[in-house]
């Protein structure tokens, strides 16, 4: 596929959220991944890309770093224990820090949601904000990711049957996952404690001939916070082993999107023949999309 | 020492009065409303036109005034001449101040800062506002105050509760209710619902509020105690409310004019100067509120008015202090969203602005009878403005209207007979009808 042929759509400075995607939009990552798949190419060389993780992450912000390495960007990774965040400085006042710096883009993972949105209100076209998930509310990146893995898999998600089954409700990358799907056509299903996922449906009724199973990362504070009873509950409840996807289609793939609880939300088996190398694989070139979507310059 | 208001449209629900009068003030009180007071020298004459509305003087029963204690928010004197810009002779002060508003000090204390409006204090109910033990209430009645409530604080233990409402009953003195279960409100910081799944962010469910009111409606009927909820914002309460009141029970209650105007459908910005407690509900909660007004279930619109320096605002959504600012802005409010779009009438909108506090908390004022103490306020109720919190009279920026354009305004104030604002605008009245 040609990147130079097609016609851009791409205007936004930010990426804070899945929510305001448009299909074309969608697209048009997904086209910039597939041209940028397991290349490396100087498009992004003079950028400054800085990493700003108020949570802990490895796999994300090695995704991130390595992504903007690939395309020649210089990458300042902050780390945030030693910052002056712990000395009690806003988060505004560390942006603004590094914008004076000069730097392009800021990567900011956060405990709260709507941070991104809030700079990216304040920063305007002055640096480019992009979300690496942001409390409860989003993680764009990984429900960009997520579709790329499938639509190796199944060419192309509308009609398809897409259960993501855990916490929903304190989850970013279940909100960004569905927002992308259903824009998309496919028929997403949401499944897990009624504590955690307002108005679920049966776990058996929406295994039944799915596509794709997506499974979330249990946040194991959720028992001592009294919303579930006991992981073996859970894992007997919600747990996706063999005998739970026998419901689904024979070919049916597993997502999740990482860290593993192994042995909770999803069995060893199932784990290991499921799609996570290859979600972790795409994520790199997704993101690559992602820079340089929104970091290139254009014209000229 | 006469003043007269001459020929502006008198709205006194305390009289069931709306027309054109003359209202006559001696001194420190009302002599006269009535058609064509003839003028005589010693007169200070204000001509006025029909489109202004002459009536009592408003009156915001919850304000937070955070005197003493953070003067970087707001001072007795900034938060009082915020209330006068925005056309209120009186407020009713929340005691959650540093200390607290709940002994005879802070009263005193209080007392002695420097205001042109009379403010009436609501005292603690309980000591440092902690749920545990009452304070000195018949004391502090002495003192002043005019309502006792931990505002901002939930009495969540019900048999404390029930001491505070006890000793309410024997006073004569109403409980100011925050109905809030803060074991379902929990970390959450907006309505719970569409908006709240959407931006992720943890939701107070109505409920929080609808079992506290629930509570204290029960209270109200085991101690006898009149019980003021305050903030009312969910459709669920109001049910409550209404049929607590065809009962009998002694029970009144305010809404906030942002309540009536906003929802939680305009958080999706994550603005911090549009969080507060209770949070923006849903139209279904703004259409039950409205219908509450016009069906006497709700007796007064209050503020809440909520100051914070700016820096407290910009933080993480879910990590910034609760609260809004509105004394500058109230009026304007009502007036846009209430009595231009046809919800009330101009006699209501006076009703729930000066009678209805005077009457919730037993407060003089609210009326235009002869004798009367002369606080009054002319509204121009068509004047076109946009909400610029850089022109505040308040301290504080936190306005969730900033940007609006409001129809509707406070032109002149009086209090006890002194004339204490007059907007650039009426001034000119006299030469534009020559």
């Amino acid at each position: 596929m040609s990147t130079i042929a097609k016609k851009t759509v791409w205007t936004r400075r930010h990426l804070v959220d899945a929510h305001s995607l448009t299909v074309e939009e969608i697209f048009e990552v997904m086209a910039e991944a597939k041209a940028l798949a397991g290349i490396k190419v100087p498009l992004l060389a003079g950028k400054v890309i800085a990493n700003l993780f108020y949570e802990n992450s490895t796999r994300t912000r090695t995704s991130f770093e390595l992504a903007a390495k690939y395309l020649s960007a210089d990458v300042v990774n902050l780390d945030i224990a030693t910052s002056s965040a712990q000395k009690g400085e806003s988060l505004l006042d560390t942006a603004e820090t590094l914008a004076a710096m000069g730097v392009n883009a800021l990567v900011i993972r956060h405990s709260s949601s709507g941070v991104c949105q809030q700079l990216a209100s304040h920063f305007k076209n002055r640096l480019s904000i992009i979300n690496a998930g942001d409390g409860m509310h989003e993680h764009p990146s990984q429900a960009l990711l997520d579709l790329y893995t499938m639509l190796e898999k199944l060419q192309t998600v509308a009609g398809k049957k897409i259960v993501i089954v855990g916490d929903i409700l304190h989850s970013r990358v279940a909100r960004s996952n569905l927002h992308i799907l259903t824009k998309l056509g496919a028929e997403v299903h949401l499944v897990g404690p009624p504590t955690l996922c307002s108005n679920p449906e049966p776990l058996e009724e929406a295994l039944e001939d799915a596509d794709v199973v997506m499974c979330l990362r249990l946040q194991l504070e959720r028992q001592t916070s009294g919303l579930i009873p006991s992981l073996a509950e859970y894992r007997e409840l919600y747990g996706i082993d063999r005998q739970k996807l026998e419901l689904a289609k024979p070919n049916v793939w597993v997502m999740h999107p990482g860290p593993m609880n192994r042995g909770v939300e999803i069995t060893s088996d199932v784990a290991d023949d499921s799609l996570i190398r290859q979600q972790v694989r795409n994520g790199v070139i997704v993101r690559m999309a992602i820079l340089k979507l929104l970091l290139q310059e254009t014209g000229g | 020492m006469k003043t007269l208001l001459k020929g502006g449209r008198v709205i006194d629900p305390s009289q069931n009065l709306d027309g054109v009068y003359d209202v006559l003030i001696e001194a420190d009180h009302i002599v006269s409303v009535d058609k064509d007071i003839p003028v005589s020298e010693e007169m200070t004459v204000h001509t006025l036109t029909s489109d202004q509305w002459v009536v009592p003087g408003l009156i915001d029963i919850h304000v937070h005034l955070r005197d003493p204690g953070f003067p970087h928010r707001e001072t007795v004197e900034s938060g009082t001449e915020a209330a006068i810009a925005g056309g209120f002779t009186a407020v009713c002060c929340m005691p959650n101040t540093q200390p607290v508003l709940d002994d005879t000090l802070t009263l005193e204390y209080l007392k002695a800062q420097k205001s042109r409006i009379a403010v009436y204090p609501i005292a603690a109910a309980t000591k440092n506002i902690e749920g545990k033990e009452p304070t000195e209430m018949a004391t502090l009645k002495k003192l002043g105050a005019v309502g006792f409530s931990d505002d901002g604080h939930a009495i969540m233990n019900a048999q404390i509760a029930r001491i505070v409402m006890t000793y309410c009953a024997m006073l004569d003195m109403p409980f100011v209710c925050h109905a809030e279960d803060t074991n379902l409100s929990g970390r959450g910081c907006m309505h719970e619902g569409h908006y709240s799944a959407l931006l992720g962010l943890p939701g107070v469910p109505w409920a929080a509020e609808t079992v506290m009111i629930a509570r204290d409606i029960e209270l109200s009927r085991l101690t006898g105690c009149h019980v003021h909820f305050t903030h009312v914002s969910a459709k669920e309460s109001i049910a409550l409310i209404r049929r607590a009141k065809a009962e009998g029970l002694r029970i009144t209650a305010d809404v906030t004019p942002h309540h009536i105007a906003l929802t939680d459908a305009e958080l999706m910005e994550y603005d911090a100067d549009l969080r507060m407690n209770p949070p923006l509900r849903t139209q279904a909660d703004v259409h039950a509120l409205v219908e509450a007004l016009q069906d006497g279930t709700v007796d007064a619109i209050a503020t809440d008015h909520a100051p914070y320096a700016r820096g407290e605002k910009n933080q993480a959504f879910d990590c910034c202090p609760n609260g809004v600012i509105g004394l500058e802005t109230s009026l304007g409010v009502v007036l846009t969203h209430l009595y231009h779009s046809g919800k009330l009438t101009a006699m209501q909108i006076v009703e729930k602005m000066s009678t209805g506090p005077a009457q919730c908390l037993h407060l003089p004022g609210g009326t235009l009878q002869a004798g009367a103490p002369a606080d009054i306020t002319v509204i121009d109720s068509h004047f076109q403005w946009q909400v610029d919190p850089a022109q505040f009279k308040s301290k504080a920026r936190n306005c969730p209207f900033k940007g609006h354009t409001l129809q509707g305004k406070a032109v002149q104030v009086f209090s006890r007979g002194r004339e204490l604002f007059v907007d650039e605008y009426v001034r000119q009245i006299p030469d534009l009808i020559g």
